[in-house]
């Protein structure tokens, strides 16, 4: 079942949105359509209002980061859910680091308002539109997003903890 | 009654007061802050603050090897530890690929069940305290403690329990431990009657919580509510029916939903949800009563810690033990989600693995981190005593909502 929603939604979005779909893959039990940042809210709200596909909760998203990956350092995952078909999808939308523009969510789902706010806190992601886009779990006076690679959890400047040997 | 209290606009002119609920007030039991305004005992509006107890799990994660993440995982929803464990176990084993052995995936399946239980009765008895009933907390209590006494049976620790492994549990159940399984599945439905025959007709009780703190089924999924709370406005949304895992598709339970999501609802819907899950340990007992005994773990050297005597005897064994402990477990690439139905509702973990010794990105998806949002618009117009009790039925875990 889950080979052929893969084919499902990949139809629907192909056909509507041609281009702006541009890869679909199976990762373990979940399809994962990587699409563009410039359609992402038509895409989404297509999803939620087409008859039979209708996603129309949001399970989770969050930011991800990959410094290396030139032109798509930053990556926003969405996973969208149609529960009386227990169909789950997830959405990967990538921008370069000097874009962090997304359009908001929180016109289609209210429970965006807090995860968007997460991501904003952690990545530094700009939800255009967003009610509140503050600082959430962090302390309002902080100056960087700190879930971003460049940011080690460890601070560099101790010299205590020496883990050189156990392959770090 | 039963009418749900609509929202006050606020007007410009109006005096209002400005109350700060929390963060520490012994009413909110837990680090919560709300700001709220209020005209009389009536609340016009509420700003929450969260983030007092955020310890950047999702950050140190992506230092720690595997194994070592299961104790950040306890410190989320630390009523019910052993099913964030599991949760954070199946995901590796679904990256991984491991199968699990049946006899395993019951075990685990009765201790998520108990933990299940503890999680239900701490969130139901506080709702007695907040409308005045202590003593039904009380005797509940002495069963979690029972539940606790099992836990350290199985895993030695009684509320961060780092219960099982990548893999399987770390030791077998000991005839012990079944010995009070099988006290506790013959004292606790008693236990649990009276409580319900103090709570569940009681008059006071039912007028401080029907049509309080209600919610729809329309909102509630717009606001991404799982578990008990959006159960109880209706929509028989549960993980563990829906997509089954750990063995749930053998056991026969039924999915209990409420009508109207209000506080009542809520409560009736986890007392349910505590006979199902007797029933279930009931069942799995029994299921693991028929298998062959002693298998209390996949046969994956290399994620599975060997027993000590062959570590200093047997070459192999010493080079998978070092292999573990320093965190050089090759685990495939890939990106993977996995969900099971935790206390409060579905406990994702989306995990993105680049094949290296550590996780390159966690990501926990906290139902209560989720559901909270909605708080705001569930108490407005309510009184501030309906709004403490919102707050307990939703049962708001603040090590969760953070993380």
């Amino acid at each position: 079942m889950e080979d052929t929603l893969l084919h499902i939604v990949h139809d629907k979005l192909k056909s509507k949105f041609g281009e702006d779909i541009i890869s679909a893959e199976q990762a373990y039990d979940f399809p994962v359509y990587t699409v563009s940042k410039k359609k992402i809210i038509e895409i989404i709200s297509f999803l939620y209002n087409e008859e039979e596909l209708g996603f129309r909760f949001l399970t989770t998203m969050c930011g991800i980061q990959f410094p290396d990956n030139k032109g798509g350092e930053f990556c926003v995952m969405y996973q969208l859910h149609n529960m009386p078909k227990n169909w789950r999808i997830r959405l990967k939308v990538y921008t370069p680091a000097n874009d962090m523009e997304y359009p908001t969510l929180t016109g289609i789902f209210s429970t965006a308002n807090w995860m968007e706010r997460e991501a904003f806190d952690f990545y530094g992601f700009i939800f255009k539109g967003h009610p509140n886009l503050i600082r959430i779990l962090n302390m309002e006076d902080m100056t960087y997003h700190p879930m971003r690679k460049e940011y080690p959890l460890e601070d560099g400047t101790r010299e205590d903890k020496n883990d050189s040997m156990f392959g770090r | 009654m039963n009418e749900i209290k609509t929202a006050q606009k606020a007007v410009a002119e109006k005096d209002y007061t400005t109350l700060n609920l929390g963060p520490t007030h012994p009413a909110t039991h837990g680090i919560f802050q709300n700001i709220v305004k209020m005209d009389g005992e009536i609340i016009v509006d509420a700003v929450p603050t969260i983030g007092y107890i955020h310890r950047a799990f999702e950050k140190i994660a992506e230092r720690r090897p595997y194994y070592q993440i299961t104790p950040l995982t306890d410190r989320m929803n630390y009523c019910s530890s052993p099913i964030n464990n599991m949760g954070w176990h199946m995901t590796v084993e679904k990256l991984a690929g491991i199968e699990i052995p049946k006899r395993v995936q019951y075990l685990r399946v009765v201790i998520m069940e108990l933990a299940r239980i503890a999680d239900h009765i701490v969130c139901n008895s506080v709702i007695g305290v907040d409308t005045g009933a202590l003593s039904g907390f009380l005797y509940v209590f002495q069963q979690r403690e029972h539940i606790y006494e099992i836990y350290e049976e199985i895993c030695g620790a009684r509320l961060t329990t780092n219960v099982g492994r990548i893999g399987g549990l770390e030791r077998d159940f000991s005839p012990k431990c079944i010995d009070k399984i099988e006290n506790f599945l013959k004292n606790f439905p008693a236990v649990l009657k009276e409580f319900e025959s103090l709570l569940m007709r009681n008059r006071i009780f039912m007028d401080r919580t029907i049509g309080v703190g209600a919610i729809t089924a329309e909102r509630a999924l717009n606001y991404g509510f799982t578990g008990p709370n959006l159960r109880a406005t209706g929509v028989d949304y549960d993980v563990r029916a829906m997509n089954p895992y750990s063995g749930y598709q053998d056991f026969d339970f039924v999915v209990p939903v409420g009508t109207s999501g209000d506080t009542y609802d809520r409560f009736m819907v986890r007392q349910q949800e505590m006979w199902e899950s007797l029933s279930i340990i009931r069942q799995a007992m029994d299921k693991i009563k028929q298998m062959p005994e002693k298998v209390f773990h996949a046969d994956v050297p290399e994620f599975y810690l060997p027993p000590k005597e062959e570590v200093y005897n047997n070459m192999e064994a010493l080079i998978y033990h070092f292999k573990i402990v320093m965190g050089e477990v090759e685990v495939p690439k890939g990106e993977v989600y996995h969900s099971v139905e935790g206390g409060n509702g579905e406990l994702g973990f989306y995990l993105v693995s680049d094949g290296g010794r550590t996780p390159y990105r966690l990501h926990f998806r906290r139902p209560c981190f989720i559901y909270y949002q909605a708080y705001t618009e569930m108490i407005k117009g309510a009184m501030l005593s309906d709004a403490i009790l919102t707050l307990s039925s939703l049962n708001v875990i603040a090590g969760e909502l953070d993380a």
